[in-house]
């Protein structure tokens, strides 16, 4: 199922005052779930906003659903859904109230009340939007994003400062949205989210995508695998590198501690475990240490991700 | 693993124009309606000031009965706190907390939220006329004219007021105009008209607050409901070049976030 993407950005630059927040990004979003990862300040939010048609790019070019979001923006508005990342309702409102509001914008919503029950807003009862906790304004803002039964849904940092059971249920209504055939770009500071949810990541480091694939291809990708074992001291390291493909690395580091540094696969593992074997080795505490987006992330910008 | 349910599967769309333009307005009114500070500059202050200075002999309100010379003033007043100040507070804050640009991703089109703040507007303005009138005509007024002209003149001061305060709302913080907009209510009570005569400052200085929107409208409602006068064209005039200038201001300078 290979149709047109969802998204198109090229060459996307866009400054504030002296300030540029996007320097000649590139990003191709496919149907599904694509994430925006990068630390605060990458330029996430620009991007989105770009693609909402709230910001003009400088230069380069912005398509959403093959439409120009400021000049096409009538047209587009209808089949995309919106989360900011924080406010976007009448403080004196109740949750039930906007998000009838806004299913009346569209012509053919989405079951409020079971979407109210969903998110498990029905607890909010009459209490007005400024005094909701910060998670049921999230979650407001996210059934006021999907309530419009849009074709694409930008999400802006929908969990940030949720507690870990919002989260799940903002992450299990992604994963409803993306069964249902609903596309979703997010962004995202948290490399588990990305893990969870995405079938495609995009790093974002300065204003510039400076990686992109599934959560596997750039585990496996960008950065090296270490395998550890330990064994007698003093093994024959050189013959051991013998047996192994030629990208990779073997050493004693302390005394009876060795380290493989390569790309780890199964055959690999083989290579080293029978190469133990001819040799009458025990390969004791073996280990796999297999990268997670997050050493992929700091390895890229030599960032932590939360700062 | 999650399966398809279908329950979300994309089906989008515009609700009709008329039907989102209908549900803004209504729920701006609902918010307007809901939030007590509006409530007292729109309803209360208003009523009180017409029942007060009508029956106490507070300002020397010329020759007549006084609520003859207060209640056009009132309706101004009242048309002011609706169109300008409140519309200028409750804007501002919807752009602070970002509902406007929320709503500029919906559907609803920018000019038809505009549309829809003014329908709001509107309503509110029929339901202050409403009571203010039926408190007028307790306190023993009598008004005389031409409905057609006092009609045109809420029209064009609606306008102007709406101009002004958007443009306000759009250009300043919200707490500035939130400041602003209600110091202006105040000076513009006292300066413009409403409960205090014009002739009571000095000449040079009449020719100055003649000119300001509220003294237009007040004076013009007093030609023709106090007096009976025809079509006031000098102060339907000053009343639409506010207009023209604050709209187009409004709709050049206008910051949606």
């Amino acid at each position: 199922m290979r149709s047109e993407p969802v998204v198109q950005v090229q060459a996307l630059e866009k400054r504030y005052g002296t300030k540029t927040a996007v320097n000649g990004l590139d990003l191709v979003a496919e149907a599904g779930v694509t994430a925006v990862l990068g630390p605060n300040g990458a330029g996430k939010t620009t991007t989105v906003e770009t693609c909402e048609g709230y910001r003009r790019p400088d230069s380069g070019t912005v398509r959403v659903l093959g439409l120009d979001p400021v000049r096409q923006s009538a047209e587009l508005r209808p089949r995309i859904g919106v989360m900011l990342q924080s406010g976007g309702v009448y403080s004196g409102a109740r949750a039930d109230e906007m998000l009838r509001h806004v299913a009346r914008l569209h012509a053919h919503p989405l079951d409020v009340a079971a979407l109210i029950e969903r998110l498990g807003l029905g607890s909010c009862g009459r209490t007005s939007y400024r005094r909701l906790s910060g998670g049921q304004q999230q979650r407001l803002a996210l059934a006021m994003a999907v309530v419009g039964r849009p074709e694409l849904v930008f999400l802006d940092e929908p969990t940030a400062g949720l507690d870990p059971q919002a989260r799940r249920a903002t992450w299990d209504l992604v994963k409803d949205l993306r069964a249902d055939g609903v596309s979703v770009i997010l962004t995202t500071h948290y490399m588990e989210e990305a893990e969870q949810l995405a079938d495609d990541v995009a790093i974002i480091d300065g204003g510039r995508v400076i990686a992109q694939g599934s959560p596997e291809e750039l585990c496996k990708g960008g950065a090296e695998n270490t395998l550890r074992f330990t064994g007698r001291p003093g093994l024959d390291v050189g013959s051991l590198l013998k047996a192994l493909p030629s990208d990779c690395t073997a050493a004693e580091l302390t005394p009876g501690s060795y380290r493989v540094v390569g790309k780890v696969d199964p055959q690999l593992l083989a290579t080293v475990t029978s190469w133990c074997a001819q040799h009458g080795v025990m390969p004791d505490r073996i280990s796999v240490e297999r990268h997670t987006l997050e050493d992929v992330f700091l390895e890229l910008t030599g960032k932590e991700l939360r700062s | 693993m999650t399966t398809a349910t279908g329950t979300y599967s994309p089906k989008p769309g515009a609700a009709p124009l008329p039907r989102m333009i209908a549900a803004q307005a209504a729920l701006e009114t609902k918010m307007l309606l809901r939030n007590g500070e509006q409530l007292l500059l729109t309803v209360v202050i208003p009523t009180l000031l017409l029942a007060l200075f009508s029956s106490v002999d507070i300002v020397d309100t010329g020759r007549g009965k006084a609520v003859d010379f207060l209640a056009p003033g009132i309706l101004a007043l009242a048309v002011m706190s609706t169109a300008f100040t409140g519309q200028a507070i409750a804007t501002g804050f919807e752009r602070r907390y970002g509902v406007l640009k929320r709503l500029a991703s919906s559907p609803l089109p920018r000019w038809g939220l505009m549309a829809a703040k003014t329908a709001s507007v509107l309503v509110t303005e029929v339901l202050q006329v409403i009571l203010l009138t039926v408190i007028a005509f307790a306190l023993g007024w009598s008004p005389h004219g031409d409905p057609a002209a006092v009609l045109l003149l809420l029209v064009l001061g609606t306008a102007a007021f709406s101009g002004l305060g958007l443009l306000m709302a759009g250009t300043l913080k919200a707490e500035a105009t939130l400041a602003a907009a209600n110091l202006v209510f105040l000076l513009l009570l006292v300066g413009g008209g409403v409960i205090v005569p014009l002739t009571k400052f000095g000449p040079a200085a009449q020719h100055v607050l003649g000119l300001l929107p509220i003294s237009a409208l007040s004076d013009g409602l007093r030609d023709v409901l106090q007096h009976g006068a025809g079509m006031p064209w000098g102060d339907l005039g000053i009343l639409a070049v506010w207009a023209v200038l604050a709209l187009a201001a409004a709709g050049k300078f206008f910051r949606w976030e």
